[in-house]
């Protein structure tokens, strides 16, 4: 089973769940800008949670598949579209050999995931098939993918359902995504240096708007909003930071770290955004807005225990209704 | 060892950090390294990564797997508990157990646009910074900013200098930079600010292999001067 990119996308590329265990070399974990869709196209087509998918961003790759091959989609909405027909996000969908997927119009997210039933081949680089396109491997051959390339599929078995003339069938069942994500407001724990915000600046953090800019991409997300101020002047030695990490600028303003963030850093850390909010930041497109609520963190723990639960119902329902269809 | 102070606190809902000193100091990187290695040989379940910087510890790990498994404590808690126990039994005998790495480096001009600036904010001749440059055995205290890019210090006091106020868009890989009392090698070509005084023709960061960083945090580094001719045959090899 193989598929082929007819037109490539914006940093289109292999993702998976992220390598860890080698931050103390400095190379960071990448993957899956938002896990949990990564999770969902993957529970949809019966992958194990963690198989590499594709990542795109709008405007999306079009794709043929040369093959039959049970495909999902997750995350944002870009109209996706097969042999010029809508078909929906977050269903399975049974392709058939030549079935052409595209994109049409930006509907909502800002990224959207593409797995296949058994998963892509990839190139394995540090016990991930994360793309760095920073050191080039992983992935694809370390990088996006480009009109022309074709990648391959595990794909076993071959569906044996009967498909119409159109070239797709969308299996009758969707995964309920609405307890997975948060509009707008995001969720963080103080970091180690927010007490020694202003307290006029803790305050705004908490009760005004920031505005994610066009400078935001896989590394970080900049803001852009009130002028944060420190009591005093802080040397900051560099030490570790993580996904999430909000950092206070010299400017003022604030960058959130995200996947392919460096491992250390020497700015302020004024919080962390929870890991359960991670997704719905990632799916927020430049120009949105928005605001930080404080929680504690046994709260966040918490909250994504419940994300676990949620995403672990998704994943059996989803293998049950493949394994009775 | 006399027990260390220490502060710990989150990296966020799915990392903590163990902070061992406020300063860069020999002596505190050491205790940071010392724990380092005795949590990679013994390491605490759930944790992904231990990312050791000067002074600090941090350890990534996987909170949902961790509060699945012990639900009725948080596991910052537990982890923070596990920490505060390790520490105060885990003792630094490494300094003897560090590895010592020579670097060959080209000092000459064309592949070091910094040095001349340098000798003259230093009032040195070229000459006289490469000899304090390749005069001292350095410790790598971390790696990061990049894969591979290692943090390195103290250099002589004489060659101190602060990061070019316009950093550069485009460092080539292999440059040896000086920022403040810091050293280190660029190890792709990125942007950076850091004062460029050389080239290693050493490939410091190959994916290809498995253990793809030439450096590990806790090395000792010596430099030392080559030709341009032999820069030249050893990036050709």
């Amino acid at each position: 089973m193989s598929l082929r990119i007819l037109k490539n996308g914006v940093l289109d590329a292999i993702q998976d769940a992220g390598r860890y265990g080698y931050q103390h070399l400095g190379v960071n974990p990448g993957g899956a800008m938002d896990p949990v869709a990564m999770r969902i196209a993957n529970a949809l087509v019966g992958n194990d949670p963690a198989t590499a998918v594709i990542e795109m961003h709008f405007p999306a790759a079009e794709i043929e598949f040369e093959e039959p091959v049970l495909i999902a989609l997750a995350g944002a909405d870009f109209s996706a579209s097969i042999n010029g027909e809508p078909v929906p996000i977050l269903h399975p969908v049974l392709v058939s050999k030549g079935a052409i997927l595209r994109f049409g119009k930006k509907q909502t997210g800002a990224r959207i995931y593409l797995s296949v039933q058994g998963g892509f081949i990839a190139d394995e680089w540090l016990d991930s098939y994360a793309t760095n396109s920073k050191v080039k491997a992983g992935g694809f051959k370390g990088r996006a993918l480009l009109k022309r390339d074709q990648l391959l599929c595990k794909n076993k078995r071959v569906p044996i359902i009967s498909h119409p003339n159109n070239g797709y069938k969308i299996l009758p069942w969707r995964a309920k995504i609405t307890d997975l994500y948060v509009e707008k407001i995001i969720r963080f724990i103080p970091g180690n240096e927010f007490a020694f915000l202003k307290d006029l600046s803790k305050q705004q953090l908490t009760t005004t708007y920031f505005s994610i800019t066009q400078e935001s991409d896989r590394m970080g997300y900049r803001l852009a909003g009130n002028d944060l101020f420190m009591t005093a002047k802080k040397e900051m030695i560099s030490t570790a930071t993580s996904r999430g990490t909000i950092q206070l600028l010299p400017s003022g303003q604030l960058i959130i770290l995200m996947a392919d963030h460096q491992t250390t850093g020497g700015y302020p850390r004024v919080g962390h955004v929870i890991s359960a909010d991670i997704p719905s930041l990632a799916q927020l497109p430049a120009g949105e807005k928005i605001c930080f609520e404080q929680v504690a963190i046994n709260t966040a723990e918490n909250i994504l225990l419940e994300q676990e639960k949620t995403l672990q119902q998704i994943q059996n329902a989803c293998s049950f209704r493949l394994s009775h269809y | 060892m006399a027990p260390v102070p220490y502060h710990i606190y989150p990296c966020g809902d799915h990392a903590i950090t163990i902070e061992l000193g406020v300063e860069i100091a020999v002596s505190i990187n050491q205790k940071v390294i010392a724990l380092f290695h005795y949590l990679t040989k013994n390491p605490l379940e759930g944790v992904k990564d231990i990312i050791p910087a000067y002074t600090t510890l941090t350890l990534v790990y996987d909170t949902s797997l961790l509060k699945k498994k012990y639900p009725e404590i948080s596991v910052y808690e537990r982890m923070s508990l596990r920490l505060q126990q390790i520490v105060e039994q885990v003792t630094t005998e490494v300094a003897s157990a560090s590895v010592t790495v020579k670097i060959p480096v080209c000092y000459d001009l064309s592949l070091a646009p910094d040095i001349a600036s340098l000798a003259e904010i230093h009032q040195l001749t070229t000459a006289e910074i490469i000899q304090l440059h390749t005069g001292k055995t350095y410790r790598v205290y971390m790696i990061g900013f990049l894969p591979g890019f290692a943090y390195m210090g103290p250099v002589d006091k004489k060659i101190i200098t602060p990061r070019r106020s316009e950093p550069r868009k485009w460092v080539p890989a292999g440059s040896i930079g000086i920022a403040g009392e810091q050293t280190g090698i660029y190890p792709f070509d990125s942007p950076g600010g850091w004062q460029l005084i050389g080239r290693t023709p050493v490939r410091i960061f190959d994916p290809g292999k498995r253990e793809p960083c030439f450096l590990q945090p806790g090395n000792q580094v010596e430099f030392y001067s080559i030709p341009i001719a032999e820069f030249a045959k050893l990036q050709n090899t």
